[in-house]
């Protein structure tokens, strides 16, 4: 447990040790908020709900999480520390697990720099606050899954643009899952219940379920259980790059 | 443990990267109060050794054993027993001296309050009060090095592995690291890997040569003068070469084939 608040202390710190944190949260908040009002006209929507916010949040996480993850793993072999951190008495799963949950939190406190949007929309009008909780409570899982596939694909190499690049396609094709462009490469070939469960992995079809008011348990089963398979597969490539 | 049992014992290491065999069936034991001197060529297998035994590799066969403990088996015992410094003496550029030592001290298991009461021994022992709330990436390499050193030492291990820890040190750093090597050696086991021959004359009481992955020679540094050849001092010397040095020449190119 110890071993577990002091690799989450240091990466959550080494976020703040450049400006990278201050540069990604002016970013996620400036984008996040521009879209809502430029693009999607809050205004002449003249609606008391944040959906015109939630809509952009799987499409601006797919690209901004891979920049926040995309440093864990690739970093570590780049400098050479992960040999330092490999080596300590710790169970690589701790490891990993920290190392996420550091990101994660770094997620949150990005989504929290948007509340100033929730505030106001309650100030235009009585917005249903629980809705807006749970969309939150989704986009921030959803950061989760984006960060954890990040991470995963960090462990692959050490070069940071690569591990990012990576990250953005994989997250790609989760966000795009539900939707055609993935589908049509699929359907021809697979079997019927293939395309239902790459159908179902959809992040938007999952998201969306959420921010329309319905908090499906499965929604967050679904996150939650992505989450925890990345981690377990980024365990494994660290392990396998040792006997490598 | 007793003094000269074996605190670390490799048998039959062997690590293949593809096609190639960076190291190929080793096997050796060291005791306490002893200090090893890997030697050998670039690229013949010392570092790979040294991450095997340290548990960041997995060999492809054989065993490395820390303290009685398997590094791969039961790793996080063999850990416990292990102090490290891997190549370049890596750490966060972006932690200060004092910050990135705690952390590793907590990593270790020391308690705060054993942390600071360790570092504030280390603080003294390795000279590192001028840089203690400096951030790592502003140290020279001199420093980093020492850095390195204090990591490996924060939780008093009975096995300390030491990658090339004077390389990119000047003289003086150089004969300070040393001397510091040699006083912690009568309670530890300690192998340090150069390629500078006289450092095995400074402080090892044992070499052990290895040149593409295989050992070559394994004894004292006097053993390994025997295997000089005999040079005819009535022949001029194009280069200044020591008997230690045409030693490593005669041991590296003639055994290895070249």
């Amino acid at each position: 447990m110890r071993a577990l608040v002091l690799i989450f202390r240091r990466e959550f710190a080494a976020y703040f040790a450049t400006p990278l944190a201050a540069v990604f949260l002016a970013v996620f908040v400036g984008v996040s908020t521009g879209m809502t009002f430029f693009v999607s006209n809050f205004f002449d929507r003249s609606q008391a709900d944040l959906s015109s916010f939630f809509t952009w949040q799987p499409w601006l996480l797919l690209v901004l999480m891979p920049a926040v993850g995309m440093r864990l793993w690739a970093e570590e072999r780049r400098l050479g520390t992960i040999e330092l951190l490999m080596t300590l008495p710790v169970q690589p799963w701790k490891i990993v697990l920290s190392k996420w949950l550091a990101a994660f939190a770094f997620a949150g406190l990005a989504l929290a720099f948007t509340m100033p949007l929730w505030i106001t929309v309650n100030w235009l009008g009585s917005p249903d606050n629980g809705v807006i909780l749970a969309s939150y409570l989704g986009a921030w899982l959803m950061a989760g899954a984006f960060l954890a596939i990040a991470s995963c694909i960090s462990a692959l190499t050490k070069n940071q643009v690569l591990a990012f690049i990576g990250a953005v396609i994989a997250g790609f094709i989760f966000v795009m899952a539900g939707f055609d462009l993935v589908l049509a490469a699929v359907r021809p070939w697979a079997p019927d219940v293939v395309v239902q469960v790459i159908a179902s992995m959809s992040f938007i079809g999952h998201f969306q379920r959420i921010t329309d008011g319905v908090f499906e348990a499965s929604a967050l089963v679904f996150f939650i259980s992505l989450i925890g398979f990345a981690l377990w597969l980024n365990v494994q490539i660290l392990d396998a790059r040792k006997a490598a | 443990m007793a003094v000269g049992q074996a605190l670390v014992e490799t048998r039959a290491l062997i690590k293949s990267f593809g096609p190639v065999r960076a190291v190929d069936g080793i096997s050796f034991t060291v005791g306490r109060g002893e200090v090893v001197g890997f030697l050998g060529p670039n690229g013949a297998g010392k570092s790979t050794t040294m991450k095997m035994i340290a548990g960041f590799l997995e060999p492809t066969s054989g065993s490395a054993f820390v303290a009685g403990f398997d590094s791969q088996r039961d790793p996080i015992s063999a850990r416990n027993h292990l102090g490290y410094l891997p190549e370049g003496a890596p750490a966060y550029p972006d932690m200060t001296v004092a910050d990135f030592l705690a952390f590793v001290a907590g990593m270790r298991g020391l308690s705060p309050a054993q942390g600071q009461r360790r570092l504030a021994e280390l603080v003294e022992s390795i000279d590192l009060a001028d840089v203690w709330n400096r951030r790592i990436e502003a140290l020279s390499k001199g420093y980093k090095r020492r850095v390195g050193i204090a990591q490996a030492l924060v939780h008093d291990p009975d096995v300390l592995v030491l990658d090339e820890p004077t390389d990119g040190l000047d003289p003086n750093q150089k004969h300070e690291m040393r001397a510091l090597i040699r006083t912690l050696a009568p309670t530890k086991a300690i192998i340090v890997s150069t390629h500078i021959l006289e450092e095995v004359e400074a402080i090892c009481t044992r070499a052990i040569v290895i040149a593409r992955g295989k050992m070559l020679a394994d004894g004292t540094p006097a053993d390994l003068l025997a295997h000089a050849p005999h040079r005819d001092e009535t022949m001029p010397q194009l280069v200044k070469t020591t008997p230690l040095e045409d030693a490593f020449r005669h041991i590296t190119l003639d055994q290895a084939g070249v």
